[in-house]
């Protein structure tokens, strides 16, 4: 198992030294210092072996983790990961701040136990920090069955916030050719609720759909299947019954308290894009650069797009940006190399173009520019509940919050503009499905 | 430095300070004093010289204190074991404490303090805590049995705690059992013997019950004992995958690839054709799958993951081709990843995607990604034969761009598709040339180097360009001189007329100014195969070469299976078995897949070395040189030159001198004929032959006797009979009729000369003119008495075939001149093609196989044969008869076809192809001289076909 868990800032120093087993001599936590931190050059693998032990390391915002193990253990990515998000919910966020001594020392001791990771639960964690005096509860909770949950939680009202968050990646061929798309989508939870409540999810997964479509209720055919959506795969918290869900479908769990991600899903068929990218890109000598975008929405009706934010690259010897946008606010960041392209709402088959002029700095630099992908987000207030469906009781209020998506279009800007390089850029298509996953919630 | 006091530094003084706050009687101050410790502590500073007073501070109701104290123990006790004693007490009393947390934590530290003398003093608190009433307790004092058992086996198993810890498999909660497994599962690996984990089914279905309650990280422990376990049976093995697929949907990707190696495991005891497998190979894809939209570190691990997946199982993955695209933001050792795997999932179906693909990314901005994307365009070229086309298209194409290690990377892949599908795609090679002074780095020279020596008979200039390389020979890399050498052998033995003085510089560079053992060798090999017996060495160097396959990037069929077992762990990331990287006795055991009910569908992985030159000598066929080289032989041995074992390099030089100075000579000669030579040659054996060369030297003499043995071949050569040459109206009366035949390896013209004139006829002889395969009486026309009126008489005019040489129209037609008293009278007669079949006209299968598929199409001709009653193996008697021998026979649907190969007496060699239907009488053959050079032309293979026609008929 883990021999020992050494956590760096961005320098090198170290924060965090624990060695769980003999054979992790004090000598590796230098060891890796030297080879992989100090050696500033591209990380080219994760998981390297220096002079016979082997580091597990992962880089998040500016700290360095790195598990160290001479044996042949399982992977431990994980629970770097889940220390993260232990420190990330007791701190609010990551930094050098987080890993002062007095809570992890009992954090991590708690994690992991000779180098066996232990509990990585987020909320019984807390309670082992925070309790000043003895509560013999902890005990039982962290070695139950329901581990997430402690008992005899009580609000005055219970909430529940649903929030679906997807990102569509969409890559393209420079000819303009769409070569795969996928959703990937979280469902994101804040569940306020009093005692050990037992919450039950449906979705219109299409597997379900057409089972209870055999199930008798046979007028609801044509339209089970344009609601449906075909889920190629989904993963789930630990808290929901995974043998319930592969056996009958239904998603049952006892909720944390708190926020969580209840579950990860994938599509990849039948992908409406709700906006069209198409950005022009024109070479104008060697130190200019025409950039024209032209988004389009293409989305139902009865749907607004708000928040729209587009993330347009620029080359790194930018020297200076003139912008015309249509419609919305743009602005170059230099910080971030990207033209910031902010439009509040936009309503169906809507268009709206932004043009910028990029002054170049002469470089000697004969690489070329790699023309990272435009990005774009936005959110989408979607509500579609099946009312009649619903049967919460003991619950006064249900709060459905919006439906955020996220778009990033993979590479294909990259591509088409690296085919022809000062002709236009082909057009690109980056949008995001909106209507992906109708949840019907019951709460129980 | 960066928070607070805290991590200050802890100098002499600071250390006198905190003992003196440590000691101090405010509990508030010794509190913050043990944190200030604590804090130096974590940070990797050597705060032990206040062991004794932080031990001190142990007895407290504070639990906040008593963890601080108790971690401050773990870190170094073992440097003060002594001091550590101090601490038992403690430790007694808090595995008895009413609260489980501090029993707990009583029980998880006493494990950490590794020193001997405790470890006695702690086996009765450990075995309380084993059967603590708090869970917690339990799965606390399992864990604890594993690190007692490091500290000191023999103790643990003198105490029965391996038992306990047995018993606690059983338990009630999940989350005991799931430490329990773990604990026994590591106890387990460094005793392989002891059966430590009886795994049985009544365990087993605890194991899965336990699995579906406890906490992530105890799934992934309770997985991994699962993979252990060998299912009795198919069913049990199906109940056991049933119960565990759930897991795939876990958010724990440690989770999903413990359940998939328990699932890969498990599937190879499940008959394939089982609705059940089908089922499992679809529902593994999807998590495999989501795996990649995971964080870079974790998609990194699965892809390696996948890729032993991919190789043990394809099917899985199959559909899945686009997944593995690369994206623009993924972190090089993912993209890296991904395309290894694309490579391994490119088929027939997806082939044009994946290139689209890959030519991409050879325009990407990191080199080694550029350089791997460039060789998985020629891998796949060898993996999909139909794509072979467009790869190799796709990869000039990449040569245009100019990029010098793109250029340089495709050329090492052409080399690679070249040996995959040799004579192929030579037409490339110009454009390969062009490159060559771009070409910097020694793989890609190497590469080059290879592909001109083993096109030479088809690159004008072969010669120029290998002697450009040869101009810095001692600057090239090892590499590079290895493959210079081989290539200019191979070039001197395909074009020996101009390349002597080459071969000579580059074994001379290779053999005295050579340092590299290797090198030298190797050149010694070659000049000594050259000089002895280059008939050998033309196998040797141009022997046909095995071709590669896609396989040879494959990981070994054990390894993997072993692998497969690793799924999840570090092995399958480094794809190295734990032994490999794991020092001492843990984890070394190999781990196997069960005996499956398919399992005979196992990956080979030919070994296909390609560094070697001997090796790599191309497949060629070189006619009419065998006897050639022969006169090479003798006349290289003729002088008698002083060589002793080990034969000093200047020694060696002179031999080669004269093997290139005067045996080229006579090679230039154009003498075809050849044995008059040879006979001479081993008249005169060299009068001190070196001791080193005596076996090589007879070995060759020897075959070259048993060439000539040949000459003694069995009767039965075809010969036609005899037809009327000469009417005695054109003769004035003299009537000749006659045949050719074969004979005990001499051709023969046999005549019958008649009288119907008037007179008696004297003074017979012969004479012929120029013909076609220069043959010519080999001595006079033996007709002794006179000829009288109505007298006939029979006469054998022995023929040789070193005559002058023209060519004739129709091919085998010969002119004759006879003279007698009476005048001179001129006749033509054609000789049938078979007599010139020599009896050493059987070629080896493999030059065969090679050199038919070498032949262009152009040169094939084909003939049916009408009324031929024989069946397949008759014939193939018949005519091996007349010097046409059959290399090899097959049946394709009904028919049988025979590879035959003839050698004609200048050398060339014939292969043809004989096709014989059953109860067809009429077979279809089809003929394919080598080398058209001199004469044999289209016309003259329907001589050749016409000759299998009479032979056989």
């Amino acid at each position: 198992m883990i021999g020992g868990l050494f956590i760096y800032n961005h320098k090198g120093e170290v924060l965090i030294s624990r060695v769980y087993r003999d054979d992790i001599g004090r000598n590796a936590v230098d060891a890796f210092r030297v080879n992989i931190i100090h050696a500033r050059q591209q990380v080219r693998s994760p998981v390297t072996n220096i002079a016979h032990t082997s580091f597990f390391h992962a880089k998040r915002s500016n700290i360095w983790l790195a598990a160290a193990t001479k044996q042949n253990v399982i992977m431990v990515f994980e629970s770097l990961y889940k220390m993260c998000d232990v420190m990330a919910a007791y701190f609010g966020k990551i930094s050098e701040d987080c890993w002062t001594p007095k809570e992890n020392t009992v954090l991590t001791g708690n994690i992991l136990d000779f180098g066996y990771p232990q509990n990585s639960e987020t909320g019984a964690l807390k309670t082992f920090i925070t309790q000043q005096g003895v509560k013999s509860q902890i005990t039982s909770q962290v070695t139950g069955q329901i581990g997430w949950r402690r008992e005899g939680i009580k609000y005055r009202r219970n909430e529940l916030f649903l929030d679906v968050l997807e990102s569509v990646n969409l890559l393209m061929s420079p000819q303009g050719q769409v070569l795969s798309t996928n959703v990937s989508g979280r469902v994101v939870m804040k569940s306020y609720l009093s005692g050990m409540p037992e919450c039950k999810f449906g979705m219109n997964d299409k597997i379900v759909i057409e089972k209870q479509g055999k199930g008798g209720r046979s007028e609801d055919g044509g339209k089970s299947s344009k609601q449906s959506i075909a889920i190629d795969d989904c993963t789930f918290h630990h808290c929901v019954r995974l043998s319930k869900f592969d056996s009958e479908r239904s998603i049952s769990f006892i909720p944390p308290d708190g926020e969580y991600e209840l579950m990860r899903y994938r599509t990849t068929k039948d992908i409406i894009l709700p906006f069209r990218v198409i950005p022009l890109v024109r070479e104008v000598g060697r130190t200019k650069l025409e950039v024209k975008v032209v988004i389009k929405s293409n989305f139902k009706s009865s749907l607004l797009a708000q928040k729209i934010e587009v993330h347009i690259p620029t080359p790194l010897n930018t020297s200076g940006v003139q912008l015309i946008c249509m419609k919305g606010k743009a602005k170059y960041k230099a910080s971030e190399n990207a033209i910031i392209w902010k439009i509040k709402r936009m309503a169906e088959m809507e268009e709206s173009q932004i043009s910028a002029e990029i002054k170049l700095l002469p470089t000697n630099d004969k690489k070329k520019w790699t023309r990272p992908p435009l990005s774009m987000n936005f959110e989408v207030r979607y509500l579609k509940v099946f009312e009649s469906k619903l049967n919460y009781s003991d619950h006064d209020v249900i709060k459905w919050f919006v439906t955020s998506d996220e778009v990033e279009s993979t590479r294909c800007a990259a591509d088409a503009a690296g085919a022809d390089e000062k002709k236009e850029g082909c057009p690109v298509t980056s949008s995001s499905s909106s209507s992906l996953l109708l949840f019907l919630l019951s709460a129980l | 430095m960066m928070n607070d006091s805290l991590f200050s530094l802890v100098c002499a003084g600071e250390i006198f300070e905190l003992k003196a706050e440590l000691n101090s009687d405010k509990k508030e101050k010794k509190k913050e004093a043990v944190k200030k410790v604590i804090a130096s502590m974590t940070v990797g500073k050597d705060v032990s010289a206040l062991f004794p007073d932080v031990v001190n501070c142990m007895q407290t109701d504070n639990l906040e204190l008593k963890k601080l104290v108790y971690l401050y123990l773990m870190n170094y006790a073992k440097s003060q074991p002594d001091m550590a004693i101090m601490a038992v007490n403690t430790f007694v009393k808090d595995c008895e404490d009413p609260n489980p947390l501090i029993r707990a934590l009583a029980v998880r530290t006493m494990g950490c303090i590794r020193v001997d003398k405790i470890t006695e003093y702690l086996c009765e608190p450990l075995r309380k805590c084993l059967k603590d009433e708090d869970p917690y307790v339990r799965k606390t004092a399992a864990v604890c049995v594993a690190k007692l058992h490091d500290i000191n086996a023999q103790l643990v198993e003198d105490q029965g705690f391996l038992d306990t810890l047995k018993d606690l498999i059983s338990d009630s909660n999940p989350m005991v059992v799931a430490n329990a497994v773990a604990a026994l599962s590591e106890i387990a690996e460094s005793h392989p013997n002891s059966n430590l984990l009886d795994l049985n089914p009544q365990t087993i279905n605890k194991l899965l019950t336990a699995l579906n309650e406890c906490t992530e990280w105890g799934q992934i422990f309770i997985l991994d004992c699962l993979a252990n376990y060998t299912p009795r049976d198919d069913r049990e093995s199906q109940s056991i995958c049933e119960r565990v697929t759930p897991r795939l949907s876990h958010a724990n990707s440690a989770v999903v690839l413990s359940a998939v190696k328990v699932l890969m495991k498990f599937m190879e005891m499940l008959p394939k054709d089982l609705d059940y497998y089908g089922t499992l190979l679809k529902k593994l894809a999807p998590p495999l799958v989501t795996l990649l939209s995971a964080e870079p570190e974790l998609q990194y691990v699965a892809l390696r993951n996948i890729n032993l997946i991919v190789q043990r199982r394809p099917e899985i993955l199959k559909h899945e081709m686009k997944v593995f695209f690369v994206k623009y933001n993924d972190p090089i050792y993912v993209k890296l990843e991904k395309l290894d795997i694309m490579i391994r999932l490119a088929s027939q179906a997806n082939i044009a995607q994946v290139l689209a693909e890959l030519k991409e990314y050879a325009t990407e901005v990191d080199v080694d990604f550029v350089r791997k994307a460039v060789r998985a365009i020629g891998r796949c070229a060898i993996k999909v034969e139909q794509s072979a086309e467009r790869c190799v298209s796709t990869l000039l194409d990449l040569i245009q761009t100019k990029v010098n290690y793109v250029v340089q990377e495709a050329i090492v892949v052409i080399k690679d598709i070249f040996r995959k599908y040799p004579n192929k795609y030579e037409s490339v090679i110009a454009t390969l040339c062009e490159n060559l002074d771009s070409l910097d780095e020694p793989e890609a020279r190497a590469a080059m180097i290879w592909i001109v020596g083993e096109y030479a008979e088809r690159i004008d200039n072969a010669d120029e360009l290998l002697e450009s390389f040869l101009e810095g020979f001692h600057d090239e890399s090892t590499q590079v001189q290895l493959q210079l050498l081989t290539a200019i052998v191979k070039l001197f033995l395909k074009k020996p007329t101009e390349t002597q003085e080459l071969v000579q510089q580059v074994l001379s560079l290779a053999t005295q100014d050579s340092d590299n053992p290797d090198l030298r060798d190797r050149g010694y090999i070659y000049w000594r195969l050259l000089s002895t017996d280059p008939v050998a060495a033309k196998e040797v160097v141009l022997a046909e070469k095995p071709l590669i396959s896609e396989e040879t990037d494959l990981i070994e069929p054990t390894l993997l299976e072993e692998l497969i077992c690793h799924i999840g762990t570090l092995a399958s990331v480094y794809h190295k078995p734990p032994s490999a990287f794991v020092e001492g006795s843990r984890g070394v055991q190999h781990k196997r897949l069960p005996g499956s009910a398919g399992s005979g569908e196992s990956v080979e992985s030919p070994d296909t070395g390609s560094a070697a030159g001997v090796s790599e000598a191309p497949p060629a066929v070189i006619p009419s040189q065998g006897d050639l080289l022969g006169d090479l032989l003798n006349l290289d041995l003729t002088p008698p030159t002083t060589t002793g074992p080990p034969p000093p390099s200047s020694g060696m030089q002179m031999g080669a001198m004269d093997l290139l100075g005067g045996g080229l000579d006579s090679l230039l000669g154009g003498d075809l004929g050849g044995s008059p030579a040879m006979g001479a040659g081993f008249g005169a054996p060299p009068a001190a032959m070196p001791a080193s060369f005596t076996a090589p030297v007879s070995g060759g003499l020897d075959d070259l006797f048993d060439l000539g043995g040949g000459v003694g071949m069995p009767m039965g050569a075809y010969s036609p009979p005899k037809t009327v040459w000469l009417p005695a109206m054109k003769a004035k009366g003299l009537e000749i009729s006659g045949t050719f035949a074969r004979r005990a390896g001499v051709i023969q013209m046999e005549m019958t000369l008649t009288n119907k004139a008037m007179s008696v006829m004297t003074d017979f002889a012969i004479q012929f003119n120029r013909n076609s395969f220069g043959l010519a009486p080999a001595g006079p026309l033996q007709v002794l008495t006179p000829l009288s009126p109505n007298q006939s008489i029979e006469v054998t005019l022995p023929l040789n075939t070193v005559g002058p040489v023209m060519k004739m129209e129709p091919l085998n037609n010969l002119q004759v001149a006879v003279k007698n008293n009476i005048d001179v009278f001129y006749f033509s007669c054609q000789y049938p093609i078979s007599m010139l079949f020599v009896e050493d006209g059987k070629m080896e299968r493999q030059v065969f196989l090679a050199t038919w598929k070498d032949i262009p199409n152009d040169n094939e001709s084909q003939f049916q044969i009408k009324d031929c009653h024989l069946n397949s193996d008759a014939a193939s008697n018949k005519l091996q008869g007349s010097n046409i021998f059959t290399i090899a026979k097959r049946t394709v649907e009904g028919q049988d076809m025979l590879y035959q190969s003839m050698k004609l007496t200048n050398g060339i060699w014939v292969l043809a192809e004989l096709r014989v239907q059953a109860g067809n009488p009429n077979y279809t053959v089809s003929t394919e001289p080598i080398y058209p050079i001199m004469n044999i032309s289209q016309e003259s293979n329907g001589s050749l076909n016409q000759t299998i026609n009479t032979v056989l008929h």
